[in-house]
């Protein structure tokens, strides 16, 4: 464990609160429906009444479908929502009153990369991590040493963002959170749209922080195998309800099944690889 | 007490980081800039030369002054634009690369994130609007203005950027609620801020409404100040009179931008505007 997520730990009011405690969280959103008139809004369930801990050291993957909810409920407890209903606390510390010490304790990946695309890897992650208070003589050698670890070449640092693959870029993703030391890993679709290489890669590199750092990692994913392999616990979230969250032989016993997959039809009557119809059209331009 | 200095010590590393991202921004469009104060030159420029035209068409005026005049408030114009774009950028930009939810997630305060991010706008602002201002007055017009003091405009100008930065500050909400169409309303902010405050003339030629307006708008204080200090050489004991409302302007529009801004940032994550992709 480095200093700063020891620090960080030591700064927790109650040592012994979960790491993740979400209870009856909920959100909708308001969209406008030009179809029902002019100014007519349509509200939209995200998340509905999702209750779930984790303990430290925990990984959980939660799967569901477009438009579950997964997404929603990696930003209500990275602070970058606010709930409408419920509560969520990461060790201890309540997403909306205390959200400036969950920001130090959270990082998050998610399914696109993010970055300023002229600016080089080493740039990106530099100012970044300022932002959490490190400075440059800190990064220095940490930004290339964490950008080894994820497995980036060495003389592409300093090539914009730009210029590299999909799988790169997630790869500099994986390194501006770790950077931060996180003691909650927040990961949105990691591997989706990576080619079978990069997505081996990057899932080997979630295994390889679950043992060598003291992260708590929660798992959004489409992937029900990567679901199985990385998390010791599974959960179906399905239209922004949260069916269960177990580990996945536990899933299979309970619904009858032979594979996640038809755990995951059995728990939601839906096969998992169908779109959610109802909600793709007003995904518009937004994936 | 230990742990209050390492949270400002946090904070202050964290503005440096605004900072820096813009330092590597600028540096890798640098050449748009180039092109961008090429424009903003002769935008000048066709402001500079009415006066000539009028002299040209038999109107009696001291060229000089009024080439000097229009000069200033053409340069405090552009400084303006840069101010406000730079704050607007805050969002827009962040929002167009997808960085914004990692820059909103970070533990830096808004506060010193806004502030990392107005003191940037000051310092590239004032050596464009200097270099601005060098071009066309020497280099263009070689304006004769002996009296010139610079220093106490420069003061001048820095003092305004306070208040400035504060209404940037409110500005750079706009894009947090409607993405697309926000940016532009800075454009709108800039030109009623300049027209209420005598950028090319002198206040009291405007219909008396205007006139109230102008009181509480620092650009008024600004351009009145530097062309004192540029046309009439006066120093800062003598600018006082612009100084102290530039200051009490800024000691109220700071707290209050900050006030805004972290409202319309409740209201994005209350509705879901960040972002939203994935
Ligand atoms: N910012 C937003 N504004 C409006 N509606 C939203 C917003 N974010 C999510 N939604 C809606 O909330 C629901 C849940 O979306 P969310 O993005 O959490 O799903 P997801 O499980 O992450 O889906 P995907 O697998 O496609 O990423 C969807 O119906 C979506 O349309
Ligand atoms: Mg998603």
């Amino acid at each position: 464990m480095t200093n700063i997520q020891q620090a960080a730990i030591e700064a927790l009011p109650r040592r012994t609160a979960p790491a993740v405690d979400v209870r009856d969280l909920s959100k909708e959103f308001r969209r406008r429906d030009r179809k029902l008139g002019r100014f007519a809004h349509r509200k939209r369930v995200a998340l509905d009444g999702v209750s779930f801990t984790m303990q430290r050291g925990e990984t959980v993957a939660i799967l569901g479908q477009n438009g579950s909810g997964k997404s929603t409920l990696v930003r209500l407890l990275s602070t970058l929502l606010l709930p409408d209903g419920g509560s969520a606390e990461i060790f201890g510390h309540d997403v909306v009153r205390d959200a400036r010490a969950v920001r130090r304790l959270v990082n998050r990946v998610s399914v696109e990369a993010s970055f300023f695309k002229k600016m080089s890897s080493s740039e990106n992650l530099g100012y970044a991590s300022r932002y959490y208070g490190m400075t440059s003589r800190q990064t220095r050698d940490l930004i290339p040493q964490i950008l080894g670890r994820v497995g980036f070449p060495p003389d592409r640092r300093d090539e914009p963002m730009e210029s590299l693959s999909r799988g790169m870029q997630q790869k500099v993703a994986l390194a501006r959170a770790l950077l931060t030391s996180p003691v909650v890993l927040l990961l949105d679709e990691p591997t989706t749209g990576l080619d079978p290489r990069s997505k081996l890669e990057v899932q080997e590199f979630i295994r390889e922080i679950r043992s060598s750092h003291d992260s708590t990692i929660l798992l959004c994913t489409h992937d029900l195998a990567e679901a199985e392999t990385l998390a010791e616990r599974v959960g179906i979230l399905d239209r922004g309800q949260l069916l269960a969250v177990e580990p996945a032989d536990a899933l299979r016993r309970r619904f009858g099944a032979t594979t996640l997959e038809e755990a995951f039809f059995a728990a939601t009557g839906r096969a998992f690889e169908a779109d959610d119809e109802e909600d793709d059209e007003d995904r518009e331009v937004f994936a | 007490m230990k742990a209050v200095l390492g949270n400002m010590r946090a904070e202050l590393v964290g503005a440096g980081g605004v900072v820096e991202r813009n330092a590597y921004l600028t540096k890798r469009y640098i050449w748009w800039d180039v092109a961008w104060f090429v424009w903003t030159v002769a935008n000048t420029l066709t402001i500079v030369f009415i006066a000539k035209g009028i002299e040209a068409t038999g109107g009696s005026l001291d060229v000089n002054e009024t080439m000097t005049t229009l000069l200033i408030g053409a340069v405090v114009w552009a400084y303006l634009g840069i101010l406000f774009e730079f704050l607007m950028e805050t969002v827009a930009w962040e929002r167009w690369e997808g960085t914004i939810e990692y820059t909103f997630m970070a533990p830096l305060s808004r506060a010193m994130h806004l502030a990392g991010q107005g003191v940037f706008a000051i310092a590239y602002g004032l050596v464009r609007a200097i270099f601005l201002f060098c071009v066309c007055a020497f280099v263009f017009f070689s304006l004769s203005i002996p009296d010139a003091k610079y220093f106490p405009a420069f003061v001048v100008l820095v003092v305004a950027s306070i208040s400035f930065i504060g209404i940037g500050m409110m500005m750079s909400v706009l894009p947090l609620i409607s993405p697309e169409k926000g940016t532009q309303l800075g454009f709108v902010a800039q030109g009623t801020l300049l027209v209420v405050s005598g950028v090319y003339y002198p206040v009291s030629v405007l219909p008396e409404w205007m006139q109230w307006i102008a009181k509480v708008s620092p650009a008024t204080y600004a351009l009145d100040g530097i062309r004192k200090a540029i046309l009439e050489g006066q120093g800062l004991s003598a600018l006082w009179s612009d100084l102290w409302p530039l200051l009490l302007i800024g000691f109220v529009s700071i707290p209050l931008g900050l006030w805004v801004f972290q409202r319309g940032e409740q209201y994005a994550k209350r509705h879901g505007k960040l972002k939203r992709s994935g």
